[in-house]
C-alpha cells in the first residue's frame, strides 16, 4: 500500500521489531521482521486439553445429528445474514477460547439471498424448509440479485452453452468466492486504523468521475461501512476490536472476527483463510517469552481456532452439491513456503496447525495446504509426510514455481489458485469442457447428446477414419469460438457479482489497487489428449447414427496414453493447454483482469463425464473424466512417478491458476518402515517440485478402507480423502462419486 | 546392447533404499510356488530394450532418486541371466552417479569361468545385492522352487568374500517357509556372512495369483493365507531382521 499514516507505535506492538509495517498496512513486512524460524521436529507438540476434547465431542455429536437429519442440522429461514444480523452463538461459552459462529446456533446455516433468491429458496426447500414470505417478496419485488442480473444480460448462445454443458459450474447462481481478505490486518492494526486508511483512499479518488472511479468510490464507501459493522460484530461477542490485538489470544480472535464477518455476508464457493499461522506465531512467541502462555495453552488456542473453521457451513442446492460434493467451504490455509530472502517461513505454529489433525482427528476443513519447497527444513517435511500418511488431509503446492510469480506472502484460494494476500483477487470462472469441444469438432458443432447445433460455421468430419490433422483444424475453430464465448460469459457474471453481491468486508481487507485475474479453467484434458493421440498414433474408426452423427469410436491398435511420461502424448496435452490459454487471453475482460487458466475439476469431473458422449480415446458415454490434470484412471501404467512426470509437464506459466493432481498410494508401497515411508513421500514431493509440478493431493490408504466406509459410513465419521484440489469427508460424497474415487489409480507396487 | 525386459516400475520403494526405478527382466530358471511374476519366467518373452533407451528413461526420475538416496534396481525374472546387459546398464548408471542394485535369487549362479569373469566385472558397478534365500533346507528348496539351493548359497558366500553389501530377503509362507528350525538354520547361515546390511522378511501375499490363472497355470499354494503380523514378527526375531 503506497500511502502513509502518521501514527505513534502502539502499545500493543511492544517488543515487536519496527518497520515499514508500523506506519503503513504491510503485514508481510511485519512477518519478515518478526517471525522466528523453527528448524526442529515435532517433539514439542502438546496433546488436546480436556476442554478441547469435550468441545470436539460436542461437534461430533452435532455432526452425527446433521447426518441423521439428511445433511443439515438447521437452516435459517427468517433472517437475511449480514455481518451483524445474529446475536452471539456458542458451543460452550465457558470453555471455548475462540468465539463466534455464523448464526446464533452452531451448525445452523445462514440465509444468503444476494447471489440469487431462487437458489436460496431452492436450498431451503431441498431440505424441507420454507423461505420466509416477506424475505422472498423483498428479494423478488424490490431487490434484484446477482443471479437475475446475469440472466438479464446472458445471450441465447451463453444460455445454450450452459445447457449443453460445454461450460459448466459457472458462478452465476451462487457466490463466486475465491477472494481472500487479509484477515491478519484486523489483528495487527485494529479496525479503526483500517477505517482511517480506507477513508484516505476514498478521499484520494477525486477529479473526473469516470465509471471506474465512481464504482471504486462506491465500493470503498461500502468497505468502510462493512468495517464499522465488523467492529459491531466484535461487540456482539463482548470485544472491542477497534484497536490492535494485545496478545496471541486476541490476535486469533480479532483475525477470526474478520473471517467470520466475511462468511456471514458471503457464501462464496471458496472462502479461504489465507496464510495466518506464521503471522500468529509472532504473537505466540511473544506471549511464550513473557510467560503468559504455555505450550499447552497455545495448542489449545490453535485447536479451538481450527475447530471454528471446521464449523463453517453454507446452505447449498442439490445441483451445487453434484458439482462440488461433500459440503466443501475451502477454508484454505497455506502453511510453510520459503521467503524471497531464502529463509523458510516455517514456525512452530506451522506444526501446531497441522497437529490439529491429530488432536481433533482428520478433517477436510480447513483445507491445509503446505507450500512445498525442497529447501524447507527436513524435520518439517517429514512431519508433513507423516500427517499425510496418517490422515490424507494435506495438499501440497510448489512454492518454487509460485514464489517468482506471487512473492512470499501469497495464499491459496480454494484449491490451487495462488494470490498475493490483500493485493490480489480473482474472478472465478469455473471451467470449459475441452473434451466435449473435441466432439463438436468431429460433429460440426452439433452436441452429441442433445443433438442440437451449438457451434456455428463448421463442417462435420465425414471420413470413416478420423484424420488427426483434419480434426485438429476443426478443433481449433471450436476452441476459438469457445474461448470467446467463455470470456464474454464471465464478463457478464463478474459485472453482476460486483453490482449485486459485492464482497464488502473481504475487499475492505485489501489494498485499493488490486491485481485482478479472470480465472478460467478446463476440464477433460486427459480425455482430449488421449483422443488426439489415438487419432495420431493408432486408427480411430467412426461409428455414426442414422443422422450421420458420430456417436462412437473403434480404436485399432495401441496408442500412447497420457500419464506414462511419454512425450508423444504428453506434448499433445501440453500444446492444448498452451493453445487454449492463448486463445482465452486474446479477449478483453471485465475490469481489465489478467486472464489465467486452471486445470482443475474438483468433483465436477463426474458431472462433466455424464454430460459428454463417447470419446475417441475409448472412454464411454457418461463415464467420469479424470479429475484435474490427472491421467484417466487405469491408463497410467508405468507407476506413480511416470504419472507425476506427465502432469508436471503441463506448463504453469500458461496455467497460472493452478494444475491439480491427485495421487493415491497404499501405505506399504511407500516403504516397509514408518521412517522410510516418511522419507520417501517427502522425496516424492521434492522430486515433483524439481520437475516443476504444481499441486499434489496425497492420499495414503488402502482401497479396502474406502469400500468398507461405503458399507459402514457410521464407522468412518472423519474419514477424509483428497479429491482434485480439496479434501472431503468420504461418507458425504454421492455414491457415484465414491465409486469414481475407488476406481481411480491406487499406486500399489509392492 | 539390449536386454530382455518384462516391465519397468518407476516408483519402487520396497526393493532397496529410497525411491527406485525398477527394471524387471524377463526369464527365470526357478519356478517358485509363490512367484508373483510367473509371466516373467519365459526366457523368450518380454520385450527387447536397449541400454540407451532405458538410461534415457531413468534420467527422468533423477530428482526423486536424488532426494531419497534411491537409484536403479534390476529385478526379475532373474537378472543374472543377462550379465552382459547388466554390465552395460550399470556402467552407464554409474557414469551419472546412480546407485545400483540387483535383486536376485542367484538361481543361475555358476562357478564356471565364463560366468565368473562377467560376474566380477558386474560387481564393480553394483552397489547392493538383494539376495533372496527362498529356503535354507535343500529338499524343501527343491520342492518350493524346482531347483537346489546349492548355487544360491554359493552365490551368497561369494558376495560375502567379495565384500559386496547385501540385504538378505526371505519370503515367509505359512506352512512352507516358516518352520522354526529352518529359520534358525537360515539365521546361522546369515551369521557366517560378513556383508549383510539388512535382513528383510517379506510376508507372502496373493497379489500375483491372478497371473497364474491368466497363464492357465494351476496355483500350487491355493488356500495358503498370508502370515499374520504376529507370525511375521516371530520370523523377524528368529532372523534378527528389522
Amino acid at each position: 500500500m503506497g500511502k502513509t499514516m502518521e501514527k505513534v507505535s502502539h502499545p500493543a506492538w511492544m517488543n515487536f521489531n519496527s518497520g515499514h509495517w508500523e506506519k503503513n498496512i504491510d503485514v508481510r513486512d511485519f512477518i519478515q521482521k518478526n517471525y522466528t524460524l523453527y528448524t526442529g521436529d515435532e517433539s514439542f507438540l502438546e496433546d488436546a486439553t480436556e476442554a478441547t476434547d469435550q468441545l470436539w465431542e460436542q461437534v461430533m455429536q452435532l455432526t452425527k445429528e446433521e447426518r441423521e437429519n439428511g445433511g443439515v442440522y438447521d437452516l435459517d429461514t427468517e433472517i437475511v445474514s449480514t455481518i451483524t444480523s445474529h446475536k452471539a452463538g456458542y458451543l460452550n461459552q465457558s470453555t471455548e477460547k475462540i468465539v463466534g459462529v455464523q448464526t446464533d446456533v452452531p451448525f445452523k446455516r445462514s440465509m444468503q439471498p444476494y447471489g440469487g433468491i431462487r437458489m436460496a429458496k431452492a436450498a431451503l426447500e431441498s431440505y424441507g424448509y420454507e423461505l420466509n414470505e416477506e424475505v422472498e417478496r423483498i428479494f423478488t419485488d424490490y431487490r434484484k440479485t446477482h443471479n437475475q442480473g446475469v440472466f438479464d444480460a446472458y445471450t441465447p448462445e451463453m444460455k445454450l452453452a450452459r445447457k449443453v454443458g460445454i461450460i459448466t459450474g459457472l458462478p452465476d447462481a451462487y457466490g463466486r468466492g475465491r477472494i481472500i481478505g487479509d484477515y491478519r490486518r484486523v489483528a495487527l492494526y485494529g479496525v479503526n486504523f483500517l477505517i482511517e486508511g480506507k477513508k484516505e483512499e476514498l478521499n484520494s479518488l477525486s477529479g473526473k468521475m469516470s465509471e471506474e472511479v465512481i464504482r471504486l468510490r462506491e465500493e470503498i464507501a461500502e468497505q468502510i461501512r462493512a468495517l464499522a459493522e465488523l467492529k459491531q460484530l466484535g461487540s456482539i461477542y463482548g470485544f472491542d476490536i477497534s484497536e490492535p490485538a494485545k496478545n496471541a489470544t486476541e490476535a486469533f480472535q480479532w483475525l477470526y472476527f474478520g473471517y467470520l464477518a466475511a462468511i456471514k455476508e458471503q457464501n462464496g464457493a471458496a472462502m479461504s483463510l489465507g496464510r495466518v499461522s506464521t503471522f500468529l506465531d509472532i504473537y505466540i512467541e511473544r506471549d511464550l517469552a513473557n510467560g503468559t502462555l504455555s505450550e499447552q495453552s497455545v495448542q489449545e488456542l490453535v485447536d479451538h481456532f481450527i475447530m471454528k473453521l471446521r464449523l463453517v457451513k453454507f446452505a447449498r442446492t442439490p445441483d451445487y452439491n453434484d458439482l462440488f460434493s461433500g459440503d466443501p467451504t475451502w477454508v484454505t490455509e497455506s502453511i510453510g513456503g520459503v521467503g524471497v530472502d531464502g529463509r523458510p517461513l516455517v514456525t512452530k505454529s506451522s506444526f501446531r496447525f497441522l497437529h490439529t489433525l491429530k488432536n481433533l482427528g482428520p478433517a477436510p476443513e480447513p483445507n491445509l495446504t503446505v507450500l512445498w519447497s525442497p529447501s524447507l527444513p527436513e524435520p518439517f517435511k517429514h512431519y508433513c509426510a507423516k500427517m499425510s500418511i496418517d490422515t490424507s488431509s494435506v495438499q501440497y503446492e510448489n512454492d518454487e514455481i509460485m514464489r517468482p510469480e506471487y512473492g512470499d506472502d501469497y495464499g491459496i484460494a480454494c484449491c490451487v489458485s495462488a494470490m498475493e494476500i490483500g493485493k490480489q483477487m480473482q474472478f472465478f470462472g469455473a471451467r470449459a469442457n475441452i473434451a466435449k469441444a473435441l466432439l463438436y469438432a468431429i460433429n460440426g458443432g452439433v452436441d452429441e447428446k442433445m443433438k442440437i447445433d451449438v457451434v456455428p460455421g463448421i463442417e462435420p468430419i465425414t471420413s470413416e477414419y478420423l484424420d488427426y490433422d483434419e480434426v485438429k483444424k476443426n478443433y481449433d475453430v471450436v476452441l476459438d469460438w469457445l474461448a470467446d464465448l467463455y470470456i464474454n460469459t464471465l464478463n457478464i457474471i463478474h459485472f453482476m457479482h460486483d453490482k449485486y453481491s459485492y464482497e464488502r468486508i473481504e475487499m475492505a481487507l485489501h489494498d485499493k489497487e488490486i491485481r485482478r485475474t479472470m480465472a478460467t479453467g478446463i476440464a477433460g484434458l486427459s480425455v482430449a489428449a488421449d483422443s488426439l493421440s489415438a487419432m495420431k498414433h493408432a486408427k480411430v474408426k467412426v461409428i455414426r447414427d442414422e443422422d450421420g452423427l458420430a456417436v462412437d469410436y473403434e480404436i485399432e491398435g495401441d496408442y500412447p496414453q497420457y500419464g506414462n511420461d511419454d512425450d508423444l502424448v504428453d506434448d499433445i496435452a501440453k500444446d492444448l493447454v498452451i493453445k487454449f490459454s492463448k486463445m482465452l487471453k486474446k479477449h478483453e475482460t471485465y475490469r481489465n483482469a489478467e486472464t489465467t487458466m486452471s486445470i482443475l475439476t474438483i468433483t465436477s469431473n463426474v458431472v462433466y463425464g455424464k454430460k459428454t458422449g463417447n470419446t475417441p480415446d475409448g472412454r464411454k458415454d457418461g463415464e467420469p473424466f479424470a479429475p484435474g490434470a490427472n491421467p484417466l484412471h487405469g491408463r497410467d501404467k508405468k507407476g506413480a512417478l511416470a504419472s507425476l512426470n506427465s502432469v508436471a509437464k503441463m506448463p504453469y506459466e500458461h496455467s497460472l491458476d493452478g494444475i491439480s493432481n491427485t495421487f493415491s498410494i497404499v501405505p506399504k508401497a511407500l516403504g516397509k518402515e514408518e521412517d522410510v515411508q516418511k522419507a520417501n513421500l517427502s522425496a516424492i514431493l521434492d522430486g515433483y517440485s524439481e520437475k516443476q509440478g504444481h499441486h499434489l493431493n496425497i492420499n495414503v490408504f488402502n482401497r479396502s478402507t474406502l469400500l468398507d466406509a461405503m458399507e459402514h459410513p457410521e464407522e468412518y465419521p472423519q474419514l477424509t480423502i483428497r479429491v482434485s484440489g480439496y479434501a472431503v469427508n468420504f461418507i458425504k460424497l454421492t455414491r457415484e462419486q465414491q465409486i469414481d474415487v475407488i476406481n481411480r489409480t491406487f499406486h500399489e507396487s509392492m | 546392447m539390449e536386454g530382455r525386459i518384462h516391465s519397468v516400475e518407476t516408483s519402487g520403494m520396497v526393493d532397496g533404499p529410497g525411491i527406485r526405478y525398477v527394471i524387471f527382466t524377463q526369464g527365470c530358471l526357478l519356478r517358485c510356488q509363490y512367484c508373483h511374476n510367473p509371466d516373467s519366467w519365459d526366457r523368450d518373452g518380454g520385450e527387447m530394450r536397449s541400454v540407451s533407451s532405458l538410461v534415457e528413461d531413468i534420467k527422468k526420475y533423477l530428482p526423486y532418486m536424488k532426494h531419497s538416496n534411491g537409484g536403479v534396481t534390476v529385478s526379475g525374472g532373474e537378472p543374472l541371466l543377462q550379465l552382459d546387459f547388466l554390465i552395460e546398464l550399470f556402467k552407464e548408471c554409474k557414469k551419472i552417479g546412480i546407485h545400483t542394485t540387483i535383486d536376485s535369487s542367484g538361481g543361475c549362479y555358476s562357478t564356471g569361468a565364463d560366468f565368473q569373469i562377467k560376474f566380477k566385472e558386474l560387481l564393480t558397478y553394483t552397489d547392493l545385492f538383494l539376495v533372496d534365500v527362498k529356503h535354507i533346507d535343500d529338499s524343501k528348496h527343491r520342492k518350493l522352487t524346482g531347483v537346489s539351493n546349492k548355487h544360491i548359497l554359493e552365490f551368497a558366500k561369494k558376495l560375502s568374500e567379495e565384500k559386496v553389501p547385501v540385504w538378505i530377503r526371505h519370503v515367509l509362507v505359512p506352512g512352507v517357509s516358516d518352520n522354526e528350525e529352518d529359520l534358525a538354520n537360515l539365521s546361522s547361515f546369515i551369521s557366517t556372512l560378513s556383508n549383510v546390511n539388512k535382513v528383510e522378511v517379506l510376508p507372502y501375499h496373493k497379489m500375483g495369483v491372478y497371473k497364474w490363472k491368466e497363464l492357465g497355470l494351476t496355483y500350487p499354494l491355493e488356500g495358503v493365507e498370508s502370515p499374520t503380523e504376529q507370525e511375521v514378527n516371530r520370523a523377524k526375531t528368529l532372523l534378527n531382521a528389522k
